[in-house]
């Protein structure tokens, strides 16, 4: 584990949820970092707490203790605004059920974070051009959600996590709709990009498919850190 | 990005065309409702004016303490002069000299022995004079079934159920019987020009309509008359306005105790009449508001569903970096294009049935008989001003309100949550 290049460090990291008068506790002390480029899996029974840490290190949620630097920010002392400058800029998501704007063209969802970002009509149209040839997703350009196949679909989510190039995507069981051609199709997308791209990859997974991908495996289990290992060395 | 919003709003037919036909729906009721409880109430008013009560009445102080009983012996004597002065001191006002009076009609047979009998009311109106608008203002003529208007002194109208009921047709003569105006028993030949429907069954049972000259002469009551009604040449009730005309008129000082001495009375200081008008505006108003309220009810919650069934979009516009108060913003001001959309449509499409009613009318005589109160035959809307902007009320303020409540929860909620429901 690097220690010099990280992207992310979490020290003694507890999220409570409040549970009628008691407080019920998804996350125990957790102490984890991260270094730019990796390809890394949160791993772990449903419940484990995948998605609550991923949440929280996409400043989509806050600590209830501890801290949670990313990218040199701190989560949870940044203003709803700072976080949503964070999330705009430098994070892309993508989610088990795609989450695309069904009306809008698959070119349209791919624009729209370019939109955030102020980025002109031209250099909007080469960024989206670009991340849509990287799914192999060109010829698809004109179609809206409900016309693909849910590879398809969690294609373009790729590509509109991708289109800025931020420097960490956080993937949320992003196979969990797909069946096995279309999940290692994906994969073998994100595992490209990040490799050409250098972006760090967090997954949140429990399938054995993802996990054969992971060069990083953390095992989750009731909240807490229980297992780790290194496939390779970054 | 206005662009992209707004693409969005336009492609999604629940977010655009389905909420502005539901705005524009409720709006359209809303403000053809008010157009018809106006017309309603008003053309009620109107028609109870025409026929009985004026927009004013003057009557002697002692006619009008028992005006329902009709006592002609207390009618005003020298109505002529009377009616000359109200010409002059009134000139935005029209007058109407008339004697109301209960009788019996009789149908002799070819002997000249009673075969039929009934009780009538008798209207004696100016039906000769050219220039008299009383025709017109009782709808005469287009209520006519058989035969034709009076054109002569001696002629008369019945109404044709009770003619029917007499066995009476045009041409015919009939006796009536009544009192004069010193209470001894007075007969008169009518010829039957014509006979009449009315539409409300209480003038329907039993009218005799006559010219005042031929009622004069049969009840002893020359140059009298019962009552004289005014009118408002703009062909409204206007309360305020004839209260106010009331006033000034029995202002005049020298009439205390002379019970013979005219007396000026609204609409709506006469008998059930004035409860009448306060309940029509009080209920018109409460009709529309409660309308008004439910209207704004069901866009309201239009407004919350629309912003509701979006957590899912929103999350994700979110979890992309969008700001909340962007957020929020965009979803105002979509719901005030949709509110503003669908109120104009509303209210277009709203005055435009208004309009057809107001114009046509719509036939009620079969709904309202056996009524006792007189009601028109037929509805028609009045626009008012009102009517204009009344539709934006429920439409755009419920709408955008609706949102902004709904907004609130982007607000509330942690964004983790936002995907939490989404993903359920
Ligand atoms: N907003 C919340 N309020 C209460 N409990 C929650 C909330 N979010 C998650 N939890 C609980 O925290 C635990 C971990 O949830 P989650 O992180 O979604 O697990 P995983 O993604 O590993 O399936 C679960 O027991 C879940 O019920
Ligand atoms: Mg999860």
């Amino acid at each position: 584990m690097e220690t010099t290049n990280n992207i992310i460090s979490i020290r003694g990291l507890y999220k409570r949820f409040p549970m009628g008068k008691d407080e019920f506790t998804a996350l125990h002390d957790i102490n984890l970092s991260f270094g730019t480029g990796e390809f890394a899996g949160l791993i772990g029974p449903s419940g484990s707490g995948k998605t609550t840490l991923l949440n929280i290190i996409g400043s989509l949620d806050v600590p209830t203790q501890g801290e949670a630097i990313v990218l040199g920010r701190s989560i949870g002392k940044l203003s709803p605004r700072e976080s949503a400058r964070l999330r705009k800029e430098s994070l892309g998501f993508i989610f088990q059920s795609y989450n695309l704007l069904a009306v809008h063209t698959v070119y349209e969802n791919v624009e729209f974070p370019l939109l955030l970002l102020n980025y002109t009509e031209s250099e909007r149209q080469k960024m989206v051009l670009d991340a849509l040839e990287w799914v192999g997703l060109s010829p698809k350009i004109k179609s809206k959600p409900p016309q693909l196949s849910g590879g398809e679909c969690q294609r373009v989510a790729i590509a509109r996590a991708m289109v800025k190039k931020p420097r960490l995507v956080l993937a949320d069981e992003p196979t969990a709709n797909l069946d096995a051609a279309n999940s290692h199709h994906i994969l073998q997308t994100m595992e490209k990009l990040n490799r050409e791209l250098k972006t760090t990859f967090i997954f949140a997974t429990h399938d054995e498919k993802v996990i054969s991908y992971l060069k990083r495996r953390i095992y989750l289990l009731d909240g807490r850190v229980d297992n780790e290992e290194l496939t390779e060395a970054i | 990005m206005i662009k992209f919003l707004l693409k969005g709003l336009w492609r999604d037919k629940s977010r655009s065309r389905l909420p502005i036909l539901i705005v524009s729906l409720g709006v359209m009721l809303t403000v053809w409702l008010h157009a018809y409880i106006t017309g309603f109430m008003g053309d009620t008013i109107e028609m109870n004016a025409r026929f009985s009560h004026g927009h004013v009445k003057v009557m002697t102080r002692a006619y009008a303490e028992d005006m329902n009983q009709l006592p002609n012996d207390l009618a005003i004597t020298g109505a002529d002069s009377l009616l000359a002065a109200l010409k002059t001191s009134y000139p935005g006002m029209e007058w109407a000299p008339r004697i109301q009076f209960g009788g019996l009609v009789d149908a002799p047979d070819n002997m000249g022995e009673t075969r039929a009998q009934g009780p009538a009311l008798g209207l004696g109106i100016d039906l000769l004079s050219p220039g008299s608008r009383e025709d017109e203002r009782l709808n005469l003529s287009r209520s006519l079934v058989r035969g034709r208007m009076p054109d002569q002194a001696g002629e008369a109208l019945l109404s044709d159920e009770f003619a029917v009921k007499l066995g009476v047709n045009p041409g015919d003569d009939v006796t009536l019987i009544g009192s004069t105006m010193n209470g001894s028993m007075a007969m008169y030949n009518f010829t039957i020009a014509g006979t009449l429907s009315f539409g409300a069954s209480i003038m329907d049972r039993g009218t005799l309509v006559a010219d005042l000259q031929d009622v004069r002469a049969a009840l002893d009551m020359h140059d009298a008359a019962g009552e004289i009604l005014g009118f408002s040449k703009s062909g409204f009730y206007e309360d305020g306005d004839s209260r106010e005309m009331a006033l000034t008129f029995n202002a005049n000082p020298g009439n205390e105790g002379d019970e013979y001495a005219p007396l000026m009375k609204s609409l709506s200081q006469q008998g059930n009449m004035g409860q009448y008008v306060n309940i029509t505006s009080t209920w018109s108003q409460y009709i529309s508001l409660i309308f008004i309220l439910a209207m704004s009810l069901v866009l309201w919650n239009a407004g919350l569903l629309g912003g509701l069934r979006r957590y899912g979009e929103i999350g994700i516009r979110l979890a992309m970096g969008e700001e909340k108060g962007h957020v929020y913003r965009s979803m105002l001001i979509e719901s005030v294009f949709i509110g503003l959309a669908g109120s104009v449509l509303g209210t277009i499409f709203g005055l435009f049935l208004a309009y057809l009613i107001q114009k046509y009318g719509i036939n009620i005589s079969g709904m309202m008989q056996g009524a006792s109160v007189m009601f028109p035959s037929s509805i028609r809307a009045r626009i008012t001003p009102v009517d204009f902007y009344i539709g934006f009320i429920p439409g755009l303020i419920s709408t955008v309100l609706g949102t902004m409540l709904s907004g609130i929860g982007i607000y509330k909620r942690q964004t983790a949550r936002l995907f939490k429901e989404l993903e359920a």
